[in-house]
């Protein structure tokens, strides 16, 4: 059975910070939205969570590309995970989620699983 | 048990070596240690003597320190005349008394040779050996005109050179045909002649002086014996030096039958107890007039002392490279091919200037020796090949043409056997500098200072980079000079780009001189260097991206991502109002609290959006941010000073305010702290910081680039006694020079160790202007520091800025529930957690 998923509205463009990221609060926790406005697409959104520290920083990394993938770093390890498939570079064991993300007019989107507090019978 | 006495006679170079290797070894413990030293000065190198008319002094010159000798426990008498050894009673007698001992030293080196010819004693006819001699020298110049050196060897070439830097016209007469006639061919001899004579020392050869007479239109007249003469002002002697073994001679030694002091691998004499190393020694017929091989007799009997009868000294490579009067000479091995079928190849350009020979053996397999003249730069490769027998390449003249004529690149460090000998000063291998690397050095400053390579003479210098710099890049270390992928260039030359094309966004200059999108490397560093360059905002939008979690939120991230604050607390001065709103601030948001070893007070566990807030009440209150996030000048930690404290002798308070007011803000490759301590006692530590700046009565002494963490180093002594203007002009120099050329994240103390020329160097660039870039630094300097702002004021009054600190843009009032807490001593910190 595929899982439920919603588009929900989390920011506008005015809160995103070119060439870097934001955080946001989803119903799936804490997500970090990245505006790259040299690249196409320019948003990505990944889990705000860096699963080296548990804490919640990973909007606050540099981000970047190596050998053209775009990466975050950690801000408190530096390891660097690809914002296309949350797959960490230096420990491909670890990856931190990825959300599709999209502009809708002046806002930004996220695709988060809506969370099912009953099971209803088919 | 009482300790043994060792005696040295003699305070070299060689005697002191020997005093380094031997207090070093575990045997010293056992040896009260006496040395007497004729001269009045501490050991000095004489190697670079000609410098000391070039502005050296003895302080330069010295090999080591008097409180060295002191911490050692040597007993050390200086200018006290040996007179006398009883071998018998195992005394010594002096000039002020007679003393025990159980083993002696003989370093009493060696002295001049002054050929008897009538007149040589002559007021105005001098030796270069000594410091008191170059005095003479120097006082004999006074009102003359020209001077002349009898001797065109290695020495007389050096005095020659010293003659020129007092302004003489400078003769050199040789006996010889040649200069050089011991290391030198003909052709060698004749393009060094050229060469020196173009620079405007006259040579004489095949010149034998048969009297010194009373001149005419000078003080002294020599005549030679084929009826020519020569008048000149001062006459110094320089035909070769004779070992000093009188001592040895009237106590009964053997002594070789033209001199020197018998000793056998050893090191020890003809008497058990008594051992000679240096220029007074003779080793199987030989004496050694150079330093290399003194030293390795040094080691050799600091060994034997320790009861380790392997190592022997065998004799000595005597291989020299130098620049004399500025032009290149190198002589290996049987330069003069005396090897029974040896053959020769020679290149001589005599445009150029350059003349290269290979003595190479009759089945054209090895390297016999070699003689250079002009360019020394083949020197390191053929002393390789000669010395480890390395078998030579099919067509070997390659190694000694110019790359245009088919001439091959020098011999890779990968070619080199690990018993290869890179530093002959200290005896340091090819393995021993892998070693060093395995053990952990990641740098050519590392492998220096571990092993001690290059510390020496300095000769092997490139060598020894090219070792390093291979042995790291084998290991997977990066010692590419480029930033990161994103920038084929280091962050010196990106300084020059950002400074000299006025690019002032890191967008213009990665699509200008880079490629891509940068990183964490990049990003930071160029940040850093446009805001030594243009000094805006580290908030303005543009940079934003580019820095680091701790610049871009101005505070220091912690392990579970709040924040501590570090408010400036300039000097570590504070009036206890402000002491109780950092109290006041810390209860309100139940910051844990902690003293740093900077003298000041670090608040931690603020949350992103707490800090604008904070920082406006620490504003409100007079604080200024503290930088303690930045690649950026720390603190200036000091004591109290002559305000208040009985010994001190000057306002060390008042200069660390000072201090700390004019470079906070100042963005650098990394961190960089300072310290003033108010008198000699040193409680600020100030040898441990970047810039230490310590009270004498006349002023100010300024140490450079130390650092604690964890590799400390202690600072340089840079500059001594400087009023408060000079003191800041000098450390704006420092400063502003390492903000331009060092590599990113590398602390002053590696940066100035990886300088060509090191502290010297730095201190020619400074302190002499020798860049010429002095005043530009300065100015540079000036405009920083009128361009400073509070980075938290600005932000916390600009709204857009402000937008940046919350925690979670789309839910203001939500908390990170990642933050849990526990309070320990009655404070509140993380709680461990299990991730």
């Amino acid at each position: 059975m595929k899982a439920r998923t919603r588009w929900d509205e989390v920011c506008t463009v005015d809160d995103l910070v070119p060439e870097s990221g934001v955080a946001v609060w989803t119903e799936d926790g804490p997500v970090a939205v990245f505006y790259l406005p040299h690249r196409l697409p320019a948003l990505f959104a990944i889990s705000h969570s860096d699963p080296f520290s548990g804490a919640n920083v990973l909007a606050r990394g540099i981000t970047g590309d190596l050998k053209g993938e775009p990466v975050v770093a950690s801000p408190l390890y530096k390891q660097h995970f690809s914002l296309r498939t949350g797959l960490c570079l230096e420990d491909d064991s670890v990856r931190v989620k990825v959300y599709p993300v999209l502009l809708d007019g002046d806002r930004i989107r996220l695709e988060v699983p809506v969370i099912q507090h009953e099971s209803i019978a088919a | 048990m009482s300790k043994k006495t060792l005696i040295v006679i003699g305070n070299g170079m060689v005697g002191h070596h020997f005093l380094e290797q031997f207090t070093a070894s575990a045997a010293a413990t056992g040896f009260q240690i006496i040395v007497f030293g004729e001269e009045k000065q501490l050991a000095y190198d004489r190697v670079h003597l000609s410098e000391y008319f070039g502005g050296s002094t003895h302080a330069d010159l010295a090999m080591g320190t008097l409180e060295w000798y002191s911490e050692q426990g040597i007993q050390l008498h200086l200018n006290e005349q040996v007179t006398g050894i009883n071998r018998e009673a195992r005394r010594v007698t002096t000039s002020r008394g007679s003393y025990h001992y159980d083993k002696l030293v003989l370093a009493t080196g060696s002295y001049p040779f002054v050929p008897p010819i009538t007149g040589n004693d002559h007021p105005h006819c001098l030796v270069y050996r000594t410091l008191d001699d170059l005095d003479a020298i120097r006082t004999s110049a006074e009102g003359a005109r020209t001077g002349v050196v009898v001797g065109g060897g290695l020495l007389g070439l050096e005095a020659a050179n010293a003659l020129k830097c007092l302004g003489l016209e400078a003769h050199v007469v040789e006996f010889a045909p040649r200069l050089m006639p011991v290391q030198l061919d003909t052709d060698g001899g004749a393009l060094l002649r050229r060469k020196i004579e173009e620079l405007g020392v006259q040579v004489h050869t095949e010149k034998a002086t048969t009297s010194i007479v009373d001149g005419e239109s000078a003080r002294l007249r020599m005549n030679f014996s084929d009826q020519s003469f020569l008048e000149t002002d001062l006459i110094v002697f320089s035909a070769g030096i004779r070992p000093q073994d009188a001592l040895a001679r009237a106590s009964g030694l053997e002594i070789g039958e033209r001199g020197g002091i018998v000793i056998d691998n050893q090191c020890t004499t003809s008497d058990p107890h008594v051992h000679a190393i240096g220029e007074c020694a003779l080793w199987e017929q030989k004496i050694y007039g150079l330093v290399a091989p003194g030293y390795t007799m040094a080691r050799t009997l600091s060994a034997a002392l320790n009861g380790d009868r392997e190592t022997a000294f065998t004799g000595a490579d005597m291989s020299t490279k130098l620049k004399l009067l500025g032009v290149d000479v190198g002589s290996i091995g049987d330069a003069h091919a005396q090897t029974p079928g040896a053959r020769n190849i020679r290149f001589n350009d005599e445009q150029a200037g350059h003349y290269r020979r290979m003595v190479i053996s009759e089945d054209g397999k090895t390297l016999l020796g070699a003689i250079l003249v002009g360019d020394n730069s083949h020197y390191d490769t053929l002393l390789q090949y000669a010395l480890n027998g390395i078998t030579l390449p099919e067509n070997p003249e390659t190694l000694i043409l110019p790359e245009s004529q088919g001439g091959v690149p020098a011999l890779g460090p990968d070619a080199l056997p690990e018993t290869a000998s890179i530093c002959s000063c200290h005896n340091v291998t090819k393995g021993d500098i892998c070693g060093a690397i395995d053990a952990g050095c990641s740098d050519l400053g590392s492998v220096k200072a571990e092993t001690r390579a290059s510390t020496g003479c300095g000769g092997c210098t490139a060598l020894l980079k090219n070792v390093v710099d291979n042995e790291l890049e084998k290991r997977g270390v990066e010692v590419s000079k480029d930033l990161c992928e994103h920038f084929p260039h280091s962050r010196q030359e990106l300084f020059h780009l950002v400074k000299v094309n006025g690019i002032r966004t890191f967008r213009a200059l990665i699509s200008q001189h880079g490629k891509g999108h940068g990183c964490d490397i990049c990003k930071p560093a160029v940040a850093s260097i446009l805001a030594t360059c243009w000094n805006e905002h580290i908030l303005a939008t543009d940079h934003v991206p580019l820095q680091d979690t701790n610049d871009t939120f101005m505070a220091n991230m912690q392990k579970n991502g709040t924040y501590s604050i570090v408010p400036r607390i300039p000097g570590g001065e504070i009036t206890p109002d402000k002491l109780i709103v950092l109290g006041q601030v810390a209860k309100e948001y139940d910051l844990y609290t902690k003293i740093t070893g900077g003298q000041r007070v670090d608040l931690f566990g603020a949350t992103l959006s707490q800090l604008p807030e904070i920082w406006e009440k620490l504003i409100a209150a007079g604080f200024e941010t503290g930088h303690a996030y930045g690649k950026s000048l720390r603190t200036v930690k000091s004591c109290v000073g002559n305000t208040w404290c009985r010994y001190g002798v000057q306002d060390s308070v008042g200069m660390a305010i000072r201090l700390e007011d004019r470079y906070k803000g100042l963005r650098a490759p990394h961190k960089v702290k300072m310290a003033v301590s108010g008198c000699t006692r040193e409680c600020a530590e100030a040898q441990s910081k970047d810039f230490g700046v310590i009270a004498t009565e006349n002023g100010w002494n300024l140490y450079v680039c130390g650092n604690g963490g964890m590799r400390p180093r202690h600072g340089d002594l840079f500059a001594t006694d400087l009023s408060d203007e000079a003191l800041i002009r000098t450390i704006d120099r420092v400063v502003m020079f390492y903000v331009r050329t060092a590599d990113r994240l590398q602390r002053t103390s590696v940066w100035m160790e990886n300088l060509e020329g090191g502290l010297e160097y730095l201190k020619e660039v400074v302190l002499e202007d020798s860049l010429g870039i002095g005043e530009e630094l300065e100015q540079h300097m000036e405009n920083l520091v009128g361009t400073y702002q509070c980075e938290w004021k600005t932000a916390v009054e600009d709204p857009e800025k402000r937008k940046r600190f919350r925690e979670f843009v789309n839910a203001p009032s939500q908390s990170d529930p990642e933050q849990e807490w526990t309070i320990e001593r009655g404070q509140r910190r993380p709680a461990l957690e299990s991730v």
